[in-house]
Protein backbone atom coordinates (compact mmCIF):
# COMPACT_ATOMS: atom_id res chain seq x y z
CA UNK A 1 0.00 0.00 0.00
CA UNK A 2 2.55 2.01 1.03
CA UNK A 3 4.73 1.74 -2.14
CA UNK A 4 1.52 1.94 -4.44
CA UNK A 5 1.55 5.82 -2.93
CA UNK A 6 4.36 6.82 -3.12
CA UNK A 7 4.21 6.01 -7.39
CA UNK A 8 1.81 9.12 -7.00
CA UNK A 9 3.96 11.35 -4.98
CA UNK A 10 5.63 13.08 -7.61
CA UNK A 11 1.79 14.26 -8.97
CA UNK A 12 1.50 15.39 -4.88
CA UNK A 13 4.55 17.46 -5.26
CA UNK A 14 3.65 18.81 -8.33
CA UNK A 15 -0.04 19.87 -6.94
CA UNK A 16 1.77 21.54 -4.18
CA UNK A 17 4.00 23.28 -6.84
CA UNK A 18 1.21 24.35 -8.49
CA UNK A 19 -0.89 25.37 -5.85
CA UNK A 20 2.13 27.35 -4.19
CA UNK A 21 3.33 28.81 -7.70
CA UNK A 22 -0.67 30.44 -7.93
CA UNK A 23 -0.69 32.03 -5.05
CA UNK A 24 2.62 33.53 -4.79
CA UNK A 25 1.89 35.09 -8.08
CA UNK A 26 -1.40 35.86 -7.05
CA UNK A 27 0.21 37.75 -3.72
CA UNK A 28 3.03 39.14 -5.22
CA UNK A 29 0.58 40.89 -7.56
CA UNK A 30 -1.55 42.14 -5.11
CA UNK A 31 2.15 43.31 -2.85
CA UNK A 32 4.38 44.64 -5.01
CA UNK A 33 2.04 46.37 -8.15
CA UNK A 34 0.67 49.45 -7.38
CA UNK A 35 -3.34 49.43 -6.34
CA UNK A 36 -5.40 52.18 -6.93
CA UNK A 37 -8.63 50.71 -7.67
CA UNK A 38 -11.23 53.23 -10.13
CA UNK A 39 -14.57 52.58 -11.03
CA UNK A 40 -13.56 53.96 -14.51
CA UNK A 41 -11.19 50.97 -14.96
CA UNK A 42 -13.82 48.37 -14.60
CA UNK A 43 -16.36 50.45 -17.21
CA UNK A 44 -16.52 50.15 -20.74
CA UNK A 45 -13.45 51.45 -22.56
CA UNK A 46 -13.85 54.77 -23.58
CA UNK A 47 -14.70 54.21 -27.43
CA UNK A 48 -16.80 51.40 -26.74
CA UNK A 49 -20.88 51.50 -26.31
CA UNK A 50 -22.54 49.69 -23.30
CA UNK A 51 -23.99 45.88 -24.20
CA UNK A 52 -27.04 45.82 -25.64
CA UNK A 53 -28.47 42.56 -24.14
CA UNK A 54 -27.65 39.73 -21.70
CA UNK A 55 -24.77 38.00 -22.60
CA UNK A 56 -26.20 34.27 -22.40
CA UNK A 57 -27.92 33.47 -25.82
CA UNK A 58 -29.56 30.34 -27.10
CA UNK A 59 -26.86 27.59 -27.85
CA UNK A 60 -27.63 25.01 -30.89
CA UNK A 61 -28.75 21.99 -29.06
CA UNK A 62 -26.17 20.26 -31.75
CA UNK A 63 -23.54 21.28 -29.37
CA UNK A 64 -25.26 19.01 -26.48
CA UNK A 65 -25.60 15.93 -29.24
CA UNK A 66 -21.79 15.96 -29.78
CA UNK A 67 -20.99 16.43 -26.29
CA UNK A 68 -23.36 13.68 -25.41
CA UNK A 69 -21.83 11.53 -27.85
CA UNK A 70 -18.69 11.80 -26.48
CA UNK A 71 -19.34 11.45 -23.09
CA UNK A 72 -20.77 8.16 -24.37
CA UNK A 73 -17.70 6.58 -26.76
CA UNK A 74 -15.59 8.29 -24.08
CA UNK A 75 -17.06 5.27 -21.61
CA UNK A 76 -17.09 2.59 -23.76
CA UNK A 77 -12.97 3.80 -24.14
CA UNK A 78 -12.86 3.43 -20.13
CA UNK A 79 -14.17 -0.20 -20.19
CA UNK A 80 -11.35 -1.13 -22.57
CA UNK A 81 -8.87 -0.34 -20.19
CA UNK A 82 -9.44 -3.09 -17.44
CA UNK A 83 -9.98 -4.56 -20.40
CA UNK A 84 -6.71 -5.09 -21.94
CA UNK A 85 -4.57 -5.02 -18.87
CA UNK A 86 -6.25 -8.43 -17.44
CA UNK A 87 -6.97 -10.05 -20.86
CA UNK A 88 -4.19 -12.29 -20.07
CA UNK A 89 -6.05 -13.85 -17.30
CA UNK A 90 -9.65 -13.77 -18.23
CA UNK A 91 -9.29 -16.02 -20.95
CA UNK A 92 -11.66 -16.21 -24.44
CA UNK A 93 -14.95 -15.94 -22.10
CA UNK A 94 -13.57 -12.19 -21.36
CA UNK A 95 -12.45 -11.64 -25.09
CA UNK A 96 -15.79 -12.19 -26.66
CA UNK A 97 -17.77 -10.58 -23.71
CA UNK A 98 -15.59 -7.67 -25.08
CA UNK A 99 -16.23 -8.29 -28.33
CA UNK A 100 -20.04 -8.20 -27.86
CA UNK A 101 -19.92 -4.97 -25.98
CA UNK A 102 -18.03 -3.82 -28.83
CA UNK A 103 -20.77 -5.02 -31.24
CA UNK A 104 -23.66 -3.83 -29.65
CA UNK A 105 -21.75 -0.16 -29.62
CA UNK A 106 -21.03 -0.25 -32.99
CA UNK A 107 -24.52 -0.84 -34.02
CA UNK A 108 -24.91 2.54 -32.25
CA UNK A 109 -22.64 3.84 -34.24
CA UNK A 110 -23.81 2.87 -37.26
CA UNK A 111 -27.35 4.01 -36.31
CA UNK A 112 -25.67 7.34 -35.38
CA UNK A 113 -23.67 7.60 -38.78
CA UNK A 114 -26.23 6.53 -41.31
CA UNK A 115 -28.67 8.89 -39.07
CA UNK A 116 -25.91 11.93 -39.81
CA UNK A 117 -25.64 12.83 -36.14
CA UNK A 118 -22.06 13.51 -36.64
CA UNK A 119 -22.67 15.47 -40.30
CA UNK A 120 -22.40 18.94 -39.19
CA UNK A 121 -23.93 20.44 -42.47
CA UNK B 1 0.82 7.15 7.86
CA UNK B 2 0.62 10.48 9.52
CA UNK B 3 0.98 11.81 6.06
CA UNK B 4 -1.66 9.76 4.84
CA UNK B 5 -4.11 10.74 7.27
CA UNK B 6 -2.93 14.32 6.61
CA UNK B 7 -3.11 14.31 2.87
CA UNK B 8 -6.43 12.62 3.41
CA UNK B 9 -8.16 15.41 5.86
CA UNK B 10 -6.95 17.77 3.18
CA UNK B 11 -8.50 16.16 0.23
CA UNK B 12 -11.41 15.32 2.17
CA UNK B 13 -11.64 19.08 3.77
CA UNK B 14 -10.97 20.46 0.25
CA UNK B 15 -14.49 17.87 -1.38
CA UNK B 16 -16.61 19.25 1.34
CA UNK B 17 -15.66 22.71 0.87
CA UNK B 18 -16.79 22.62 -2.59
CA UNK B 19 -19.63 20.67 -2.39
CA UNK B 20 -20.88 23.60 -0.60
CA UNK B 21 -20.04 26.12 -2.91
CA UNK B 22 -21.54 24.41 -5.49
CA UNK B 23 -25.15 24.59 -3.97
CA UNK B 24 -24.17 27.93 -2.36
CA UNK B 25 -22.00 30.10 -4.98
CA UNK B 26 -24.49 32.77 -6.76
CA UNK B 27 -23.29 32.29 -10.52
CA UNK B 28 -24.28 28.64 -11.37
CA UNK B 29 -20.60 28.93 -13.96
CA UNK B 30 -18.64 28.78 -10.75
CA UNK B 31 -20.89 26.29 -9.29
CA UNK B 32 -19.55 23.87 -12.02
CA UNK B 33 -16.24 24.75 -11.71
CA UNK B 34 -16.54 23.81 -7.77
CA UNK B 35 -17.91 20.96 -8.54
CA UNK B 36 -14.63 20.00 -11.18
CA UNK B 37 -12.28 21.09 -7.94
CA UNK B 38 -15.35 18.86 -6.30
CA UNK B 39 -14.55 16.03 -8.71
CA UNK B 40 -10.59 16.05 -8.54
CA UNK B 41 -10.45 16.22 -5.00
CA UNK B 42 -12.80 12.90 -4.84
CA UNK B 43 -10.07 11.58 -7.33
CA UNK B 44 -7.66 12.29 -4.45
CA UNK B 45 -9.40 10.52 -2.26
CA UNK B 46 -10.22 7.36 -4.68
CA UNK B 47 -6.15 7.14 -4.81
CA UNK B 48 -5.74 6.99 -1.68
CA UNK B 49 -7.39 4.02 -0.64
CA UNK B 50 -5.96 2.14 -3.41
CA UNK B 51 -8.99 1.99 -6.73
CA UNK B 52 -6.99 4.23 -9.06
CA UNK B 53 -8.56 3.19 -12.05
CA UNK B 54 -11.62 4.84 -10.56
CA UNK B 55 -9.72 7.61 -9.75
CA UNK B 56 -8.80 8.36 -13.57
CA UNK B 57 -12.00 7.64 -14.55
CA UNK B 58 -13.32 10.11 -12.83
CA UNK B 59 -11.03 12.33 -14.04
CA UNK B 60 -11.76 11.38 -17.46
CA UNK B 61 -15.41 10.48 -17.43
CA UNK B 62 -16.61 13.09 -14.91
CA UNK B 63 -14.49 16.07 -15.36
CA UNK B 64 -13.51 15.80 -18.87
CA UNK B 65 -16.53 15.16 -20.14
CA UNK B 66 -19.76 15.40 -17.80
CA UNK B 67 -18.73 18.73 -16.29
CA UNK B 68 -18.24 20.10 -19.92
CA UNK B 69 -21.85 18.78 -20.67
CA UNK B 70 -23.32 20.67 -16.83
CA UNK B 71 -21.28 23.67 -18.85
CA UNK B 72 -23.20 23.45 -21.83
CA UNK B 73 -26.32 23.24 -20.11
CA UNK B 74 -25.84 26.32 -18.08
CA UNK B 75 -25.22 28.47 -20.89
CA UNK B 76 -27.51 26.64 -23.25
CA UNK B 77 -30.24 27.61 -21.14
CA UNK B 78 -31.54 31.15 -21.52
CA UNK B 79 -32.06 31.83 -18.43
CA UNK B 80 -32.06 34.72 -16.15
CA UNK B 81 -30.69 33.45 -12.54
CA UNK B 82 -31.86 36.79 -10.72
CA UNK B 83 -35.21 35.95 -11.25
CA UNK B 84 -34.64 31.96 -10.94
CA UNK B 85 -33.95 32.80 -7.64
CA UNK B 86 -36.58 34.64 -6.41
CA UNK B 87 -38.88 31.98 -5.16
CA UNK B 88 -36.45 29.94 -3.12
CA UNK B 89 -37.70 31.04 0.41
CA UNK B 90 -40.61 30.09 -1.20
CA UNK B 91 -39.29 26.64 -1.90
CA UNK B 92 -37.46 26.10 1.20
CA UNK B 93 -39.64 24.13 3.52
CA UNK B 94 -40.28 21.54 0.67
CA UNK B 95 -36.55 21.24 -0.10
CA UNK B 96 -35.16 21.18 3.40
CA UNK B 97 -37.55 18.39 3.99
CA UNK B 98 -36.03 16.71 0.92
CA UNK B 99 -32.90 16.94 2.13
CA UNK B 100 -33.12 16.07 5.86
CA UNK B 101 -34.81 12.91 4.09
CA UNK B 102 -31.47 12.36 2.08
CA UNK B 103 -29.48 12.61 5.55
CA UNK B 104 -31.67 10.04 6.90
CA UNK B 105 -31.05 7.67 4.41
CA UNK B 106 -27.76 8.29 3.97
CA UNK B 107 -27.51 7.50 7.71
CA UNK B 108 -29.12 4.62 7.40
CA UNK B 109 -27.21 3.00 4.47
CA UNK B 110 -23.99 4.07 6.71
CA UNK B 111 -24.88 2.52 9.95
CA UNK B 112 -26.74 -0.70 8.47
CA UNK B 113 -24.36 -2.03 5.57
CA UNK B 114 -21.80 -3.54 7.03
CA UNK B 115 -18.80 -4.14 4.96
CA UNK B 116 -18.01 -7.95 4.58
CA UNK B 117 -14.35 -7.61 4.48
CA UNK B 118 -13.63 -9.07 1.25
CA UNK B 119 -15.70 -12.54 1.76
CA UNK B 120 -17.66 -11.15 -1.23
CA UNK B 121 -18.48 -14.30 -3.15
CA UNK B 122 -17.90 -12.97 -6.51
CA UNK B 123 -14.78 -11.32 -4.76
CA UNK B 124 -13.70 -14.84 -3.68
CA UNK B 125 -14.81 -16.89 -7.01
CA UNK B 126 -12.27 -14.69 -8.82
CA UNK B 127 -9.49 -15.53 -6.37
CA UNK B 128 -8.59 -11.94 -5.51
CA UNK B 129 -9.22 -9.72 -2.10
CA UNK B 130 -11.04 -6.48 -2.33
CA UNK B 131 -7.66 -4.70 -2.26
CA UNK B 132 -5.47 -6.90 -3.74
CA UNK B 133 -1.68 -7.22 -2.94
CA UNK B 134 0.54 -7.52 -6.34
CA UNK B 135 -2.29 -7.02 -8.63
CA UNK B 136 -2.80 -3.68 -9.60
CA UNK B 137 -6.32 -2.30 -9.07
CA UNK B 138 -7.31 -2.26 -12.84
CA UNK B 139 -6.30 -5.97 -13.58
CA UNK B 140 -8.12 -6.88 -10.66
CA UNK B 141 -11.15 -5.07 -11.78
CA UNK B 142 -10.89 -6.33 -15.52
CA UNK B 143 -10.62 -10.26 -14.19
CA UNK B 144 -13.67 -9.35 -12.42
CA UNK B 145 -15.98 -7.42 -14.95
CA UNK B 146 -15.91 -9.31 -18.13
CA UNK B 147 -17.21 -12.68 -16.68
CA UNK B 148 -17.96 -12.35 -13.17
CA UNK B 149 -20.43 -9.81 -13.86
CA UNK B 150 -20.91 -10.70 -17.92
CA UNK B 151 -24.82 -9.76 -17.71
CA UNK B 152 -24.29 -6.45 -15.97
CA UNK B 153 -21.53 -5.57 -18.13
CA UNK B 154 -23.45 -6.47 -21.34
CA UNK B 155 -26.61 -4.54 -19.86
CA UNK B 156 -24.27 -1.31 -19.22
CA UNK B 157 -23.05 -1.87 -23.33
CA UNK B 158 -27.22 -1.84 -23.66
CA UNK B 159 -27.59 1.18 -21.82
CA UNK B 160 -25.12 3.46 -23.55
CA UNK B 161 -26.96 1.97 -26.80
CA UNK B 162 -29.95 3.55 -26.11
CA UNK B 163 -28.29 6.39 -24.68
CA UNK B 164 -26.99 7.01 -27.99
CA UNK B 165 -30.50 6.29 -29.87
CA UNK B 166 -32.12 8.77 -27.53
CA UNK B 167 -29.97 11.61 -27.77
CA UNK B 168 -30.34 11.78 -31.31
CA UNK B 169 -34.07 10.80 -31.50
CA UNK B 170 -34.19 13.60 -29.01
CA UNK B 171 -31.88 16.40 -30.19
CA UNK B 172 -31.37 15.59 -34.08
CA UNK B 173 -33.35 17.56 -36.80
CA UNK B 174 -33.92 17.48 -40.53
CA UNK B 175 -33.37 20.78 -41.80
CA UNK B 176 -34.70 21.24 -45.13
CA UNK B 177 -32.98 23.00 -47.85
CA UNK B 178 -29.02 22.10 -47.06
CA UNK B 179 -26.86 21.17 -49.60
CA UNK B 180 -24.85 18.15 -48.33
CA UNK B 181 -21.61 17.30 -50.14
CA UNK B 182 -22.29 13.73 -51.71
CA UNK B 183 -18.41 12.84 -52.16
CA UNK B 184 -19.54 9.43 -54.14
CA UNK B 185 -22.01 11.56 -56.70
CA UNK B 186 -19.19 14.49 -56.89
CA UNK B 187 -16.17 11.52 -58.06
CA UNK B 188 -18.96 9.84 -60.28
CA UNK B 189 -19.59 12.83 -62.75
CA UNK B 190 -18.59 12.61 -66.29
CA UNK B 191 -17.37 15.54 -68.00
CA UNK B 192 -19.50 14.49 -71.11
CA UNK B 193 -22.75 14.73 -68.88
CA UNK B 194 -22.20 17.97 -67.06
CA UNK B 195 -20.35 20.37 -69.90
CA UNK B 196 -21.55 21.01 -73.26
CA UNK B 197 -20.31 23.39 -76.15
CA UNK B 198 -22.88 25.53 -77.49
CA UNK B 199 -22.34 27.62 -80.39
CA UNK B 200 -24.18 30.75 -80.30
CA UNK B 201 -24.24 32.65 -83.41
CA UNK B 202 -23.27 36.26 -83.25
CA UNK B 203 -26.11 38.67 -82.67
CA UNK B 204 -28.47 35.82 -81.12
CA UNK B 205 -28.59 34.16 -77.45
CA UNK B 206 -28.96 31.04 -76.49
Amino acid sequence: MQGYLFDYLPILIFLGIAIGLAFVIITASMVVARQRPDAEKLSAYECGFEPFDDTRGKFDVRFYLVAILFIIFDLEVAFLFPWAVSLGAIGVAGFWSMMLFLGVLTVGFIYEWKKGALEWE
Amino acid sequence: MTVELFIFYIFSIVTVASSVMVISSKNPVHSVLFLILAFFNAAGLFILIGVEFLAMVLVVVYVGAVAVLFMFVVMMLDINFVELREGFLQYLPIGALIGVILLVELILVGTSWAVSSGTDLAVQAAGINATPTGIPNTKALGMLIYTNYFYLFQSAGLILLVSIIGAITLTLRERVGVRRQNISRQVNRKPSETVQLVKVKSGEGI
